[in-house]
């Protein structure tokens, strides 16, 4: 396999000192080239499990593989996506996504292939813009691009399309599957929308919070472009549905009761 | 109505006043001199040059005290802000020596350095250091942890990250600071100057008090004044509005 997520846990300490799990005994193997979503409501930890694989977040215990190395820190076989596009505003288009390649490649070459990527998610035109100067959508698309100059193994996303409005958000998808079919990816997406892990992976993490534990795994095997293919969707989506009532009913009842302690 | 408008209009009804007033002899010319005799000498220190040579004296100490502050403060700010201890030590003292006015120093740096150049400029350089090694440190405190997090996941650490992200990132508190700095260490100048030997505009004016020359002691302030608003508006508050455009903080 090729990452491999080991018994990991994660706890914090709460205000009165009291260790809370945020992430309890996970254990995932992930096939390379494989589009994973894993899919929680909020508080599940699935935004830390993405960090820990991404190096900057530790676990309490357990560890994570790829490709057989365990990881200890960030690194540049695992690019990284925010929901947040998190590009560097002093720098132009083109700067922020030679950003990664300024130590190990000359000038023009890292230019060349920051504006290769940067046509792969169509904004080859802006490379001397600023980000101000940007869409959020433009943003985060830049951000893509930016990961992928790296050539990383894994795109670790973690709501990468979360703050975007509904239709910028159904381009990116369909732009992203573009990219993961023509660069063949390993991606592990963070997402809370059910309807878009379903579009999008071949995979799907469904986890329950307090503690954060693994509840289901589903294999989504609909051809693509799955837009043909609503029924089948449909069917995953209310199947995940019953998994995921219990357990926004437990945060929606949790945050009643901690509302009431007041 | 428009800034502009309400600012000539202002102006206009204060100018009138203060000529209208001196011509009826409201006051007598010693207490408030007028306005025409203010001009008129504020046109014949150009000419002599006086006033020229105070303005260049003024500027060449200013430009040497406010470098040497935004480079020590830069140092310190950096310092405080990377360093929990050095900013739960040092980081108090400098809060209570900013709140020192310069000046107060003067005496000290009379004894150190006599009575010359070097006391005026080291004044100015304490003038502007506290407050810009305080705009640095706040803005190495506010980098978005999600910039180093990103910055991280593509194999920058350590002074990488430091000259790449930190400080590129903290650049409109560097600018802010930067404009007060200036704008403390104009002031720790002319506080100087007025104690100092000559030329300078501070010393100027000290010397046109003890001459009762009251046209030159108000025509002077209002250079002091102009200039202080001028630097602040065309200069400062371009930048900073440009860079606060440019680094998205607007609200």
């Amino acid at each position: 396999m090729f990452i491999e997520i080991n018994d990991v846990n994660k706890q914090y300490s709460d205000k009165e000192n009291r260790p809370v799990d945020v992430l309890k005994d996970i254990n995932l193997s992930i096939e390379k080239g494989q589009f994973v979503s894993i899919l929680g409501p909020s508080g599940c930890g699935k935004s830390t499990l993405l960090s820990i694989v991404a190096g900057l977040t530790k676990t309490t215990s357990g560890h994570i593989q790829i490709d057989g190395k365990t990881i200890t820190k960030p690194g540049k076989d695992r690019g990284m996506v925010f929901q947040q596009a998190a590009l560097f505003p002093w720098l132009t288009v083109m700067e922020n996504v030679t950003f990664p390649l300024k130590k190990e490649m000359k000038k023009k070459d890292a230019e060349e292939t920051a504006l290769k990527y940067l046509q792969m998610v169509q904004l080859g035109k802006y490379i001397s813009h600023y980000p101000h100067e940007l869409s959020g959508g433009m943003q985060q698309r830049v951000a893509i691009a930016r990961a992928l100059a790296m050539n990383p193994e894994t795109l670790l996303m973690d709501e990468p399309f979360g703050a975007l409005d509904e239709q910028t958000r159904s381009r990116l998808h369909g732009q992203l599957e573009n990219i993961w079919t023509e660069t063949k990816k390993t991606i592990l997406f963070v997402t809370h929308s059910i309807s878009e892990s379903i579009k999008l992976s071949d995979r799907i993490i469904v986890m329950g919070t307090k503690p954060g534990i693994i509840l289901q795994d589903i294999t989504v095997d609909i051809p693509r472009p799955r837009e043909e293919h609503k029924n089948e969707m449909l069917e995953i989506e209310d199947h995940i549905m019953k998994y995921l009532k219990k357990e926004i009913d437990k945060v929606v009842s949790e945050e009643l009761q901690y509302a009431n302690s007041y | 109505m428009q800034t502009a408008i309400k600012r000539i209009i202002f102006f206009a009804a204060i100018i009138a006043f203060w000529e209208i007033g001196s011509r009826l002899e409201f006051w007598h010319p010693l207490i408030f001199p007028s306005l025409s005799s203010v001009f008129s000498a504020l046109v014949e220190g150009f000419q002599d040059k006086t006033l020229i040579y105070d303005l260049i004296a003024s500027f060449k100490r200013l430009a040497v005290g406010l470098a040497i502050s935004l480079v020590i403060g830069t140092l310190i700010g950096i310092l405080l802000g990377k360093s929990k201890t050095a900013d739960e030590t040092l980081g108090a003292v400098i809060l209570a020596l900013q709140s020192v006015p310069s000046i107060v120093w003067l005496p000290i740096a009379i004894m150190w350095f006599g009575l010359n150049e070097k006391a005026v400029i080291f004044v100015t350089i304490l003038g502007g250091t506290f407050v810009m090694a305080l705009n640095m440190r706040t803005g190495i405190k506010n980098v978005s942890p999600l910039y180093i997090k990103a910055a991280q996941t593509m194999g920058a650490n350590g002074i990488d990250l430091f000259t790449r992200v930190i400080f590129p990132a903290s650049i409109p508190y560097v600018v802010t600071g930067s404009r007060l700095a200036w704008a403390f260490a104009w002031r720790a100048l002319m506080a100087g100057e007025l104690l100092s030997t000559g030329p300078g505009l501070g010393y100027t004016l000290r010397y046109a008090s003890d001459f009762g020359r009251m046209d030159i002691v108000i025509g002077v302030m209002i250079i002091i004044g102009a200039i202080g608003m001028i630097v602040d508006q065309f200069i400062f508050q371009r930048i900073e509005k440009s860079v606060i455009k440019k680094w998205g903080l607007e609200s």
